[in-house]
């Protein structure tokens, strides 16, 4: 079950077996280090938490280099840990590398969505908006109606209805993208399609955790 | 460092030997189709309307009159399934585009021709048997 730490470089084309075109992502993934491991004993749960890309000393604060230094490791920008109970081949400040997803087919990656800012409804609820006339005035792009507000209740009842609001920079899981390429050298992934967030945004990438017939082809 | 990275990934695909084709220039493009278990190599003869994209997702688009309907098809340049790319004569155009070509039919589309030196890409027959 290997998991890593990375960066989102970028999309671009590569031709399958078939000589048919398939979008992918390449992400820079390691090498990262081994910050700590968990274990049910000590902390509750089994985990192996991996940092990732380096950070100049002088902006780490002084918990976190004692963190670091317990490890063995240097100073880390992105710190993420995965739950695994098989954490016996991980000791803290050991390196992690793309080599470990050799023989994967099928990766999760858990990035950050784009943030959209303050998004109105059409955008995030992908409402149909109001007509663009037949009378229709600087309404064009609002909801309809929400609910009730005079009277009985006397206020308007609204929870959980979809309204605008900020939308995007978001944790989000990819599940079960195929893992096209391992590029140990330059230790880089490449995944088939998309990934959250933008160009340079940290991602996490793991053996995909359900089983079963792949969506994709 | 970014781009270097996506190079890297595209560089395995990259068909070096195309040949340097332009907008307005008739080419031959050999394309394969498999049929059944068989392959064979088919012409697609038209003028190049225009060209996009960089590296390998870079495209390019061809227009012919076939049974006086135009026809056109979009190849990425690196695709596979292009066996050859032969240009047979080259246009002098002022344009990037030629979608104006779409609006014209018959002798109105054709196009002057400029002497280039053109440097025929590897794989490119000299002669080849039509489809």
């Amino acid at each position: 079950m290997p998991a890593i730490l990375g960066k989102k470089i970028g999309m671009t084309n590569v031709f399958d077996g078939q000589g048919r075109q398939v979008c992918v992502t390449v992400i820079e993934a390691g090498p990262c280090q081994v910050l700590q491991v968990k274990s049910v004993d000590t902390d509750g749960y089994n985990a192996v938490q991996l940092g990732f890309a380096e950070k100049p000393v002088r902006l780490v604060t002084k918990p976190l280099a004692g963190h670091f230094k317990k490890s063995g490791a240097t100073a880390k920008r992105f710190i993420r840990e995965y739950r695994t109970d098989d954490t016996a081949k991980y000791q803290p400040g050991a390196q992690v590398t793309v080599v470990e997803f050799e023989g994967v087919d099928l990766v999760d990656v858990i990035g950050v969505s784009k943030g959209r800012g303050f998004a109105g409804v059409m955008k995030r609820h992908h409402f149909g908006g109001q007509p663009a006339s037949h009378g229709t005035e600087r309404k064009h792009r609002s909801s309809g109606g929400i609910g009730e507000g005079a009277g009985i209740p006397g206020r308007a009842v609204r929870l959980g209805k979809r309204m605008s609001g900020h939308m995007g920079h978001e944790r989000r899981t990819i599940e079960r993208i195929k893992l096209v390429k391992i590029d140990a050298e330059a230790n880089l992934l490449v995944v088939r399609g998309s990934v959250p967030g933008p160009n340079g945004a940290y991602v996490l990438v793991r053996n995909a955790r359900k089983v079963g017939v792949p969506k994709q082809k | 460092m970014r781009q270097a990275a996506l190079q890297r990934v595209e560089a395995e695909f990259m068909v070096k030997d195309r040949p340097d084709f332009h907008v307005g220039d008739n080419v031959d493009i050999g394309v394969r189709i498999m049929e059944g278990d068989k392959e064979r190599t088919q012409v697609f003869t038209g003028v190049v309307l225009g060209r996009r994209g960089g590296g390998l997702t870079e495209t390019f688009t061809v227009r012919r009159i076939v049974a006086s309907e135009g026809v056109e098809r979009t190849f990425p340049l690196h695709a596979p399934s292009i066996a050859f790319i032969r240009v047979i004569r080259s246009g002098k155009v002022r344009r990037a585009k030629l979608t104006y070509l779409r609006k014209r039919t018959g002798k109105a589309t054709r196009l002057e021709e400029e002497r280039r030196e053109v440097v025929p890409g590897e794989g490119a027959p000299a002669e080849t048997a039509e489809a």
